[in-house]
């Protein structure tokens, strides 16, 4: 588990980040938003230490994190780079050996991750001989390596084309599932949205919302219902305690200032005819994201 | 949840013990294997090495052969002056019967110069020199009558000899600390530009890397060194230039250890200078100030090698000791101790020019885009 408590940065008189607290559990896919210059990128360089805060503290599992605890992190910057004159195995071999792996092992998980990610004929190509979407897939690798125990991964699918937005995801879905915290960035709403169990906001340096995606779906829905009937559903404005924001034919859209109101909805439309839906409106994650950032 | 069992129940391949995170010395080495790795592939490194031993070769061998070059010149002679010119020895005779004959082998360039019988009768030396365009000094000064000498302070290596050695400390100085300079600063910018240093920084701590870096560097320089050094060591045995060897030997042992603390030095400043710029074309300017400081010593042994007073100063000045110092110790104009307390002062200035080094370093890595300010850059 990765604890991040009372985070702050400054870079001058700018303040980048104040106090951050958020909390990356174990198994968890854990989506990391927000608008850009928001500090996404600043928090999660403090997290791998290559920022020091001004402020505040990482936890891995209740202790402080250290330098030597970071070589069990999985990083993949928002700036991607790897070595364009070095041959894409050998380049991953010597990152595994700085994170502390054995030349053996290091072998043997460049090989087989290179495997699993396509890229098995192009171990001896450089880097740069690469197409775009294959240094993309070497990029992964990189992060992945020396068998992280934790995934931070800065807009992991940025740039990259379904077929690989596929494969990614299905490599770090992996990971969460084996019991690893992965933490990740993205400006794709509805990847975030199909991917994360776990779900920060971060405006402006601080975080506006942190919580499972269940629970802020939850949060944010509010007392809106939709109904499709097979009449018209005119019907509906005269009924107490409702507000009908928007109908069309038997489609309607209303707010209940109860539930007993909107159950009375129900009831009196099943009276009526056929009802094909009944649902409580839940906001999309692009919704919840406008209404927490502003 | 255990290391092992997280990644048996994702299925991915692992090692079956992390080992302790690796020390700071195996990751420094790690770095320098990598850069001694990458310049050994390189083929402008491998040709640029050819050229340079080449070159040192090519050196020793030419100075084996002109030192061997005993030929006399070729100086016509008539009647009388025979005698005069045989006694000097420094000459090819050529007997003519008149003067005229004389004077037509001068014309057509046959020999240098003709000596005939004074006509004066007042002369000093019974001969006349008889020349084209202009007096023969070498022939002229063969035949002149020199006082006695006697030397106070007898210089033990001449002036031109030293003139020479200079220049190859300087010149080998000069090309090893540009090249690898540039290769140190280019590297550096690379990491930076392709942005694979937030990966490392993540990973591994800044003064690990650049200590790697510049280690790795400097095993190459050094190895180059090393290589021209022995290269005309050898050379100068085989071409039988022993005495000149013996009068060397100790200068280029002073310069290959030199050069090993100052090219450190250097190393550190092309990387902490480059490390604050984005693009490789930004390279050239911002460490023009490293290389300038890199160009001192070339400059100043090549026209003030023959001013002690100079020598003297610039063999204690950190930059230019490398070359300096070995050319007083080839002189003899230098005290026992006198390279061990310039060495003192340059591994001295090399702990500060490195500390100062690696913070401008670790500041500068992760701010992209427009060059960091010096002060910026040494901001705790």
């Amino acid at each position: 588990m990765l604890d991040i408590r009372g985070v702050s940065k400054s870079y001058g008189a700018r303040q980048v980040l104040s106090d951050v607290n958020f909390t990356v559990a174990d198994g968890r896919m854990t989506g990391f938003v927000g608008a850009n210059g928001a500090g996404k990128t600043t928090t999660m360089r403090i997290i791998l230490g290559v920022l020091a805060p001004d402020e505040g503290t990482v936890f891995i599992d209740g202790t402080a994190v250290t330098a030597s605890d970071r070589r069990r992190f999985g990083y993949m910057p928002e700036e991607r780079g790897l070595y364009p004159k070095m041959k894409v195995a050998e380049q991953l071999v010597y990152l595994a050996r700085l994170h502390g792996l054995s030349p053996a092992s290091a072998q043997r998980n460049t090989t087989s991750l290179l495997e699993q990610l396509g890229l098995g004929e192009r171990r001896d190509d450089l880097v740069e001989a690469l197409s775009l979407g294959n240094q993309q897939r070497a990029q992964i690798a990189a992060a992945l390596v020396h068998d992280p125990e934790f995934l931070v991964l800065d807009e992991p699918f940025s740039g990259l084309d379904p077929i690989a937005v596929e494969t990614v995801m299905t490599v770090l879905a992996g990971y969460a599932a084996g019991g690893t915290p992965v933490l990740f960035s993205s400006h794709q709403l509805d990847i975030v949205e199909r991917l994360c169990d776990d779900l920060v906001i971060i405006g402006d340096g601080s975080i506006r919302a942190a919580g499972s995606r269940e629970q802020l779906r939850e949060d944010h829905t509010s007392a809106r219902f939709e109904i499709q009937t097979l009449g018209d559903a005119g019907w509906m404005r005269d009924l107490p305690g409702i507000d009908v924001v928007d109908f069309d034919g038997g489609w309607a859209v209303f707010e209940a200032e109860t539930d007993a109101a909107s159950q009375h909805v129900l009831s009196e439309a099943v009276s009526r005819g056929p009802v094909t839906a009944f649902t409580r409106q839940r906001p999309s994650l692009a919704s919840i994201f406008k209404e927490v950032v502003q | 949840m255990s290391v092992t069992e997280k990644a048996s129940t994702r299925g991915t391949p692992t090692s079956p013990q992390r080992s302790t995170a690796p020390s700071v010395a195996q990751s420094v080495w790690l770095v320098a294997t990598r850069e001694i790795l990458v310049r050994l592939r390189s083929k402008a490194f491998l040709i640029s090495t050819g050229i340079l031993l080449l070159i040192s070769v090519g050196a020793v061998v030419a100075g084996g052969i002109a030192s061997q070059d005993t030929s006399l010149d070729t100086v016509a002679v008539v009647g009388s002056a025979e005698a005069v010119v045989e006694s000097t020895g420094a000459f090819e005779i050529m007997a003519v019967d008149t003067v005229a004959d004389a004077e037509a082998l001068v014309r057509d360039g046959t020999v240098k110069a003709a000596i005939v019988p004074s006509d004066s009768a007042d002369a000093v030396l019974p001969v006349t020199v008889i020349a084209l365009d202009s007096a023969p000094l070498d022939v002229t000064g063969a035949l002149s009558v020199s006082p006695e000498v006697q030397l106070l302070d007898p210089a033990e290596q001449g002036g031109g000899i030293a003139y020479l050695v200079a220049l190859a400390f300087g010149i080998v100085f000069l090309m090893s600390a540009t090249t690898f300079g540039g290769t140190i600063a280019q590297s550096v910018v690379e990491e930076k530009q392709t942005r694979i240093v937030e990966i490392l920084m993540s990973t591994i701590s800044v003064r690990a890397l650049l200590a790697g870096k510049v280690l790795g560097n400097s095993i190459m320089a050094f190895g180059q060194i090393v290589a021209i050094g022995l290269l005309a060591a050898g050379g100068m045995a085989v071409t039988g230039q022993r005495v000149l060897l013996a009068d060397v030997g100790p200068a280029i042992g002073w310069f290959v250890v030199f050069f090993a603390f100052g090219f450190v030095l250097l190393a550190a400043l092309y990387a902490a200078t480059a490390s604050m710029v984005s693009r490789q074309e930004d390279v050239g300017s911002v460490t023009s100030p490293v290389l300038f400081l890199t160009m001192i010593p070339y400059f100043l042994v090549v026209f003030f090698n023959d001013n002690p007073l100079v020598v003297a100063i610039m063999s204690y000045v950190p930059f230019s000791a490398p070359v300096s110092m070995p050319l007083r110790i080839f002189l003899g104009t230098a005290e026992w101790w006198e390279p061990l307390l310039a060495l003192v002062v340059l591994v001295a200035s090399t702990v500060v020019v490195i500390l100062l080094g690696s913070r401008i370093y670790s500041n500068s890595l992760l701010r992209m885009g427009a060059r960091v300010s010096l002060r910026d850059a040494l901001k705790r």
